[in-house]
C-alpha cells in the first residue's frame, strides 16, 4: 500500500483509503452473497399495474385505525393471492392508503378484484319496493358506472367526474342496469320444521320502521349514477337503499351479516346457464335464514341481499324454507365478477371502505424505454460534469471523477443491498434522484477544491493548504449536506408514492457523498499533494500558479530536494 | 477556464470586487419586478394542473410515427363512446398521449384495445382519482411547513444567528415564487413530480446559501475588535470569494439536470423525468441567483440594524477618515461600497504583472488605507 511508503504525517490517508476499500469490498461481498446484481425495479421501469386505494371513514366502518389498515392489507393480500397473482406487493402508504403493485402483465381489473369493501348483509324488505329513480337517466347506462356502492359518501364525486370511481357492485351484478337476480334454494326445502321466534334475526320479521324513517323513505330519491348514496349502512338499523334499476327499498336491520358466511364460491351450477355465487352460512345464520325463508315463503315478501349499502337482489321465497345453510346469488355475472365477489366474501369484508385513487398500468415496452432514458440521462449528466471538472480543475478533475466513481459504486451497492434486505425498489423518480445527486455530490468536491485553492492563494504550501482548507471546507460540506439530507428526509416522510423513491435516492446519495468526501476525496488529495506533480504546481495539475492567478506556489521551489516523492 | 481561475484569485483577494451588497436596491427592484410578474401571472393564468390533480385517465400509446397516429387514435378513442372529447397529443418520438375523463376498468380496457388496433405496440394507462393530486399537494404543503421549521432551527443553530435563518428563508420563498410564476407564465404542466421538484429546490437553494453564509461568518468573525472592514464589506467580500465556487457548484448541479431534462423531453416526451428536471432547472438557477443577490444583502441589511454593527461601521469610517483616501470616489459615510474601498479596478483590465500580497497572512494584508 501506498501508506507504507509515505513519510510519517499527521494524517494517514492510506489507512483511511484502506478502510474505505474494506467497507466497499464488504458491501459488494454481501451483494455477491445475495447473488443479485440488478436492483429491483419499480413498476414504472418494468411494467405492471399499481392500484392506490384511499380508506374513507364512514359511519358503517368507523374510524381509520392502524389495526384496521393492517387487517385490510392482509385481506387484500389474500384476495390478490386468490386471483393467482404471486408477486404482488401490498403496502400501506401514509395513514390511510393501500397500494397494490402487481408487476408484469397488465391487470386493469385489479381494482375491482381487491378493492371491494364487500359488506354483505341480508335484510328484510318492508312493504314493496318503489321506483325511486331520478327523472333523468343516462342515455348509455351500460357505459356509466353506478355510484359508489360503499356506504360511505364519496366526497369527491360530482357530476363532472361521475365516472371516476366505479365500484364493483354494478359489475358484480353485471353491466345490465336491471339485474333480475333471484336467490334460489339450492337444496331441498324442509318446510316441516317450525320456526322458532326467539332468534334475533327472525324476530326482525315483525320489524316496523319509525315514522321518521318512513317519511324519509317516501321522499327519498335514488342517487343518480355518480352520486354517492348518503345512507349509512348500519347493520343494527333500518336502511333505505336502491338497486341498480333505480328501485328504492326500505330495509330492516340486518338479519344475517357477511361475517356469518362460512364459505363462498363461484361457478356455473349444473342446471344453470350463468355464473352464480354460492354462499354457505355458518350454523346460527343457517337457522336464521331457515326461519326467515319459512316465514316469508309464499307470502310475496322479499328479503334483500345488500352489498356495500346497495341492494344487489331482492328475491321472494316460493319453494319453502331454506334450511341447508346454502344460498346462491345468480344474475348477470361474468366469470370474473362472480369469482371476484365470491373471493371478497370468502376472505371477509374489508374493515374499511376504500375509494380507488389511482390505477396505473405501465406497458412493459414503455417501461423499458423509461429505464433506458434514465440510464442515458445519467450517463450524459455524468459525462458533462466530468468534462466540466476536467476543463476547470485539470488533473484535480481526475480526483472528482474517481470520487464520483467511488460514490457511484457505493450508491449502487447500497441500492442492491437495500433492495435485497428492505425491499427497496428503484423507480423512475428514484433514478432522477440519483442523477440530480451527481451534481450535488460534485458540489462537495468543488467546495473542497475551491477552499484548497483559496488557501494556496493565501500563500500556503499545498500540503498545508490541504489540511487547513479541509478543516474549513468540511464544516461547509457537512452543513450543506445536512440541509440536503433534511430536505430528503422531509420529502421521504411526507411524500406519497413514487416521490418517496426520489427522496430516498437523494438522501442515500447525500449520505454516500459525505462518506466519500471524508474517506476518499480528502485522503486522496492529501496523498496527491505529496507528489511532485501536484505539490509543485504542474501546469496540468489544476493547482499551478497561473491557473490560480498567483505569482507562484509556496513550496514549489523550496521543496525541491526534500520531497518525499512518489506516493501515488 | 484559467481565466475563471484568475478571476477567482482576484475575487478572493478583493482586487476585483462586485458590489453585491451595496447595490442591493438594484437587485431588490429586479427581483421585485420578477416577483410581481410572477404573482400577476398566477392570477391571470392559473397553473396548468396535470391529470393527477384533475382526475381522469392518461393513456400512453407507443407507436412508430406519433404525429401521424394522433388523428386516427383520436377517432378511435372517441368511437369508444366517451362523454368528453379526449386530449390526444404526440409526446417524444414514439409516444402518443391520450387524456380522458375518469373511466371504469372495463372502459379503460376498451380504449386500450382501440389504441392497440390503431397501431400502438404498447399502451400504458394511468387512472387517477380526483383526490390523488390533492392529497399529494396537501402532504407537500405539510412537508414544506416542517422543512421550513427544521431549516430555520438548523441554520439558527449552526450559524448561531437567526438573521441568517430569516435571510435564507426569504431567499427560499423568492426562488419558489419565481419558479411557480414561470410555471404560470409558460403554462407548463404541474404534476406531483413538479411539486417534488419544488421541495427539492428548497434544499438546493439552501445548500448554496449555506455555502455563502459560511464564508460570511468566517469573514466577520472577530470583527467587533477590528476596524479594517465593515460588516457589509466583509459580507460582500465573502460573496465575491465564493462567487467562483457558486458558479462551479451551480454548473455542476445544473449539468445533470439539463441532461435529465433533455432526455426526458426528447426521449420520453413527458412524464416525471421532464417534470422533475424542468422545475429543478428553473429553481436551481433561481437559487444560485438568490444566494448571491438576495440572501446576503438582506442579511447585511438586517445586521446593520444592530447597534454593535453600526458602532463598528462608524469606527471603520472614522479610521478611514484619518487615513489618506484611497480613491476619489470613496465616501466614508457609505461604508457599503466595499468594491471601491479596496484597490478595485474595472474587471478585465487587470494585468497579471501586478504583485499580489498573497505571501503575507491575510491579517497583515494592507488595504491601502
Amino acid at each position: 500500500m501506498a501508506a507504507r511508503n509515505a513519510p510519517p504525517a499527521r494524517s494517514r490517508p492510506g489507512r483511511v483509503l484502506l478502510v474505505l476499500g474494506v467497507v466497499l469490498a464488504a458491501m459488494y461481498g454481501f451483494v455477491v452473497l445475495g447473488g443479485e446484481w440488478k436492483p429491483r425495479l419499480g413498476l414504472d421501469l418494468q411494467g405492471g399495474t399499481r392500484l392506490t386505494m384511499q380508506a374513507e371513514p364512514t359511519s358503517g366502518t368507523g374510524e381509520i385505525t392502524e389495526e384496521k389498515m393492517d387487517e385490510a392489507v392482509s385481506i387484500i393480500r389474500q384476495r390478490v393471492d386468490g386471483t393467482g397473482v404471486t408477486e404482488a406487493e401490498i403496502s400501506t402508504q401514509g395513514a390511510d392508503q393501500i397500494v397494490v403493485e402487481v408487476p408484469g402483465e397488465e391487470r386493469g381489473r385489479l381494482a375491482e378484484q381487491v378493492g371491494q369493501t364487500a359488506q354483505l348483509r341480508f335484510r328484510l324488505v318492508w312493504g314493496q319496493p318503489m321506483p325511486g329513480a331520478q327523472p333523468q337517466q343516462p342515455q348509455q347506462p351500460d357505459a356509466s358506472p353506478q355510484p359508489d356502492a360503499s356506504p360511505s359518501p364519496q366526497p369527491d364525486a360530482s357530476p363532472q367526474n361521475n365516472r371516476v370511481a366505479p365500484t364493483w357492485a354494478q359489475r358484480a351484478a353485471g353491466a345490465s342496469p336491471s339485474p333480475s337476480t333471484s336467490a334460489e334454494p339450492s337444496a331441498q326445502p324442509s318446510p316441516d320444521r317450525g320456526s322458532s321466534t326467539d332468534l334475533e334475526g327472525a324476530e326482525l320479521l315483525g320489524w316496523q320502521p319509525s315514522d321518521a324513517l318512513l317519511q324519509r323513505y317516501q321522499s327519498y330519491t335514488c342517487p343518480a349514477p355518480g352520486e354517492a348514496d348518503q345512507q349509512a349502512d348500519n347493520p343494527d338499523r333500518g336502511l333505505i337503499s336502491c338497486d341498480d334499476a333505480g328501485n328504492k327499498y326500505l330495509l330492516s336491520p340486518a338479519i344475517i351479516e357477511g361475517t356469518e358466511l362460512s364459505d363462498a364460491s363461484s361457478g356455473i351450477p349444473a342446471a344453470g346457464a350463468g355464473y352464480v355465487v354460492q354462499l354457505e352460512f355458518d350454523d346460527s345464520a343457517t337457522d336464521v335464514f331457515g326461519d326467515v325463508t319459512a316465514a316469508i315463503n309464499g307470502t310475496g315478501k322479499q328479503f334483500a341481499i345488500v352489498l356495500d349499502g346497495r341492494v344487489l337482489t331482492a328475491p321472494t321465497v316460493s319453494n319453502g324454507a331454506i334450511r341447508t345453510g346454502q344460498a346462491q346469488i345468480s344474475g348477470n355475472f361474468t366469470q370474473e365478477s362472480a369469482s371476484a365477489l365470491a373471493n371478497s366474501l370468502k376472505y371477509g369484508a374489508l374493515p374499511l371502505s376504500f375509494t380507488t385513487q389511482g390505477v396505473t398500468v405501465e406497458g412493459p415496452e414503455l417501461a423499458e424505454d423509461a429505464l433506458a432514458a434514465g440510464v442515458v440521462a445519467g450517463l450524459v449528466g455524468l459525462l458533462l460534469v466530468v468534462v466540466y471538472c476536467l476543463l476547470y480543475y485539470r488533473a484535480l478533475g481526475l480526483v472528482v471523477i474517481s470520487s464520483l466513481l467511488v460514490a457511484g459504486g457505493g450508491v449502487y451497492a447500497a441500492v442492491l443491498l437495500l433492495s435485497e434486505t428492505m425491499g427497496f425498489t428503484l423507480t423512475l423518480p428514484g433514478v432522477a434522484g440519483l442523477i440530480v445527486a451527481i451534481g450535488i455530490t460534485a458540489d462537495s468536491f468543488i467546495v473542497f477544491f475551491e477552499r484548497l485553492r483559496d488557501e494556496v492563494r493565501e500563500g500556503k504550501s499545498l500540503r498545508t493548504s490541504v489540511e487547513t482548507g479541509w478543516a474549513r471546507a468540511k464544516m461547509t460540506i457537512l452543513a450543506a449536506d445536512t440541509v440536503t439530507l433534511l430536505a430528503a428526509l422531509v420529502l421521504y416522510i411526507f411524500a406519497i408514492g413514487a416521490v418517496k423513491g426520489f427522496a430516498f435516492a437523494l438522501g442515500l446519495t447525500t449520505l454516500v457523498d459525505v462518506f466519500v468526501v471524508f474517506f476518499f476525496t480528502k485522503p486522496l488529495v492529501t496523498m496527491l499533494a505529496r507528489t511532485r506533480f501536484f505539490g509543485r504546481g504542474h501546469p496540468l495539475s489544476g493547482l499551478d500558479a497561473k491557473h490560480l492567478g498567483v505569482d507562484h506556489i509556496q513550496g514549489a521551489v523550496a521543496r525541491k530536494g526534500r520531497t518525499a516523492g512518489g506516493v501515488a | 477556464m484559467s481565466r475563471l481561475g484568475k478571476l477567482g484569485a482576484r475575487l478572493y483577494s478583493g482586487e476585483v470586487s462586485f458590489d453585491f451588497v451595496g447595490r442591493r436596491r438594484l437587485w431588490y427592484v429586479a427581483s421585485a419586478v420578477v416577483l410581481v410578474v410572477a404573482v400577476v401571472a398566477l392570477f391571470v393564468r392559473p397553473l396548468n394542473y396535470g391529470i393527477e390533480f384533475e382526475g381522469g385517465v392518461e393513456f400512453r400509446a407507443q407507436t412508430d410515427n406519433p404525429s401521424s397516429a394522433v388523428a386516427p387514435m383520436r377517432e378511435a378513442v372517441i368511437d369508444t363512446g366517451l362523454e368528453d372529447d379526449p386530449i390526444v397529443v404526440s409526446s417524444g418520438d414514439d409516444t402518443v398521449r391520450v387524456q380522458t375523463e375518469g373511466l371504469s376498468a372495463g372502459e379503460i380496457q376498451t380504449v386500450t384495445a382501440a389504441l392497440e388496433q390503431t397501431g400502438a405496440s404498447s399502451v400504458s394507462s394511468d387512472f387517477v382519482g380526483p383526490s390523488w393530486g390533492q392529497s399529494v399537494a396537501n402532504r407537500a404543503l405539510l412537508g414544506l411547513g416542517v422543512f421550513l421549521a427544521l431549516v430555520v432551527l438548523f441554520i439558527g443553530f449552526y450559524f448561531r444567528e437567526w438573521k441568517m435563518s430569516l435571510a435564507a428563508i426569504v431567499a427560499l420563498g423568492h426562488d419558489v415564487l419565481i419558479t411557480v410564476g414561470i410555471y404560470a407564465l409558460t403554462g407548463f404542466e404541474v404534476t406531483p413530480a413538479t411539486v417534488t421538484g419544488l421541495l427539492t429546490i428548497l434544499g438546493y437553494s439552501l445548500y448554496d446559501t449555506v455555502v455563502v453564509f459560511d464564508k460570511v461568518r468566517e469573514n466577520t468573525r472577530g470583527m467587533a475588535s477590528s476596524t479594517r472592514r465593515t460588516y457589509a464589506e466583509s459580507a460582500n467580500l465573502a460573496v465575491n470569494q465564493t462567487l467562483v465556487r457558486s458558479i462551479n457548484t451551480s454548473v455542476a448541479a445544473l449539468l445533470p439536470v439539463a441532461a435529465l431534462l433533455y432526455v426526458g423531453v426528447a426521449q420520453l416526451g413527458s412524464g416525471p423525468l421532464k417534470d422533475l428536471a424542468l422545475v429543478l432547472f428553473i429553481g436551481m438557477a433561481a437559487g444560485t441567483y438568490s444566494s448571491i443577490f438576495i440572501a446576503t444583502p438582506l442579511l447585511v441589511q438586517l445586521k446593520e440594524r444592530e447597534p454593535a454593527v453600526l458602532e463598528q461601521s462608524r469606527r471603520v469610517a472614522a479610521r478611514r477618515g484619518d487615513a489618506p483616501p484611497p480613491l476619489a470616489g470613496e465616501r466614508p459615510s457609505e461604508p457599503v461600497t466595499a468594491g471601491s474601498a479596496s484597490r478595485a479596478r474595472p474587471m478585465g483590465t487587470g494585468s497579471s504583472g501586478r504583485s499580489q500580497p498573497q505571501r503575507r497572512p491575510r491579517s497583515q494584508r494592507g488595504r491601502g488605507r
